[in-house]
């Protein structure tokens, strides 16, 4: 093979650089899902923690067309429980810091929804 | 068992017999039912509409009053000049109905100002324009609006007939007092389109809208579907006009001269 050496290393060092990103990301630390602060005096959402954790984005996706464009503002989840539409006044009276709550996840997973542009968080603007 | 063509078709025969008896839960529980309603506290009506009467409510301070209480409930900065964001204001006579001008009016209605706000037309030219439906009518009349959906290309400002509907040029909290703000309500963002909205979130819950509430009177709010409802009662009474009528807008607020 001509140029055998150089074609070689150059393969090697090609691969390396491929799965290096799969090399340190096992190498490093597991990820750890952040440690939430919950509310005090809730112990259940509207509905199970496991329903929330994925489906919360379609969840107030879903509400805000509900409340703004159907008018329809009572949202009835699975355990036949009734709750009020709203981002500002029902999720947040008992998530009271958006600081501890939704930017922990928000954070680590480099999401940063627009929803505080304008909805009020509870710690209040600055 | 061999899969032939006759066998394939003797099943799906099944299954769709199966289907045509199955009980209408189990076809239910499958998607199509809506765990949401309407509020059990909300009023209702066929088609909401305001009159007021401007023999009561006509000079600049009392209508820059109820104008406070709406941009403090609605969280509407105060900006001055060009780039102002309004849902409630006032004008004069010559310019809230100017097809109506007459040399001869009586002076002392020339010299009222009018309490001005968005129309909720029931032929709203806004919604028409609106390329995403971030404006749009709901069965009850009121021409609302879907921040989330606004794309700020001002189609609809220049739909309006009557300058209901302002722009934020820039970051609209720059100009809120956050020490002073109504938490139960959103601001909005840069570059949204943004009016009255006939206080569908206090209607949502059984009240009047905040301008009513507060006009001592001068005001009334309520099915104009409805014969017997107030305003149908003071529409009967009382002469009325609306502002420019030759647009076809059908505004839905009333004036009592």
């Amino acid at each position: 093979m001509y140029n055998g050496f150089a074609i070689v290393a150059g393969l090697v060092i090609f691969f390396a650089m491929l799965t290096a990103p799969f090399a340190l990301g096992t190498m490093t630390k597991q990820y750890k899902e952040p440690e939430l602060k919950l509310p005090v005096n809730e112990k259940e959402c509207i509905e199970s923690t496991e329903y929330m954790r994925t489906n919360h984005m379609q969840l107030l996706n879903e509400w805000r067309d509900w409340a703004l464009r159907d008018g329809k503002r009572t949202y009835t989840n699975h355990a036949g429980k009734e709750f009020s539409i709203s981002l500002q006044n029902t999720c947040m009276k008992c998530h009271t810091s958006k600081a501890d709550f939704c930017d922990k996840c928000h954070n680590d997973a480099g999401v940063s929804p627009y929803c505080w542009d304008c909805h009020v968080q509870p710690e209040g603007l600055k | 068992m061999k899969n032939s063509r006759r066998t394939f078709i003797k099943l799906a025969g099944i299954a769709a017999a199966g289907l045509a008896v199955a009980p209408k839960k189990v076809l239910a529980s499958s998607g199509g039912h809506s765990p949401v309603k309407v509020n059990a506290t909300a009023s209702h009506a066929k088609h909401w509409a305001m009159v007021i009467d401007t023999t009561k409510l006509h000079t600049a301070e009392a209508i820059d009053e109820l104008a406070k209480v709406c941009h403090h409930i609605h969280n509407v900065p105060s900006i001055e000049g060009k780039k102002e964001v309004k849902w409630l204001w006032h004008d004069t006579y010559g310019h809230s109905f100017p097809e109506q001008e007459n040399p001869h009016l009586a002076e002392e209605v020339h010299e009222r100002v009018f309490p001005l706000l968005c129309n909720h037309c029931e032929n709203p030219p806004c919604v028409r324009v609106c390329p995403t439906k971030a404006t749009f009518q709901r069965p009850d009349g009121i021409v609302a609006m879907d921040y989330h959906r606004c794309i700020g290309c001002r189609y609809c400002m220049a739909g309006c007939p009557y300058g209901s509907r302002s722009f934020n040029w820039g970051d609209p909290r720059l100009n809120l007092d956050m020490a002073n703000l109504n938490p139960e309500f959103p601001t909005r963002m840069r570059g949204v389109v943004e009016k009255c909205n006939f206080c569908v979130e206090r209607l949502a819950v059984g009240k009047q809208p905040a301008c009513v509430e507060a006009s001592n009177g001068a005001m009334f709010f309520g099915d104009l579907k409805d014969p017997d409802s107030e305003v149908r009662k003071v529409l009967r009474e009382k002469f009325t006009i609306r502002r420019k009528p030759s647009a076809g807008t059908e505004p839905s607020v009333y004036y009592i001269i």
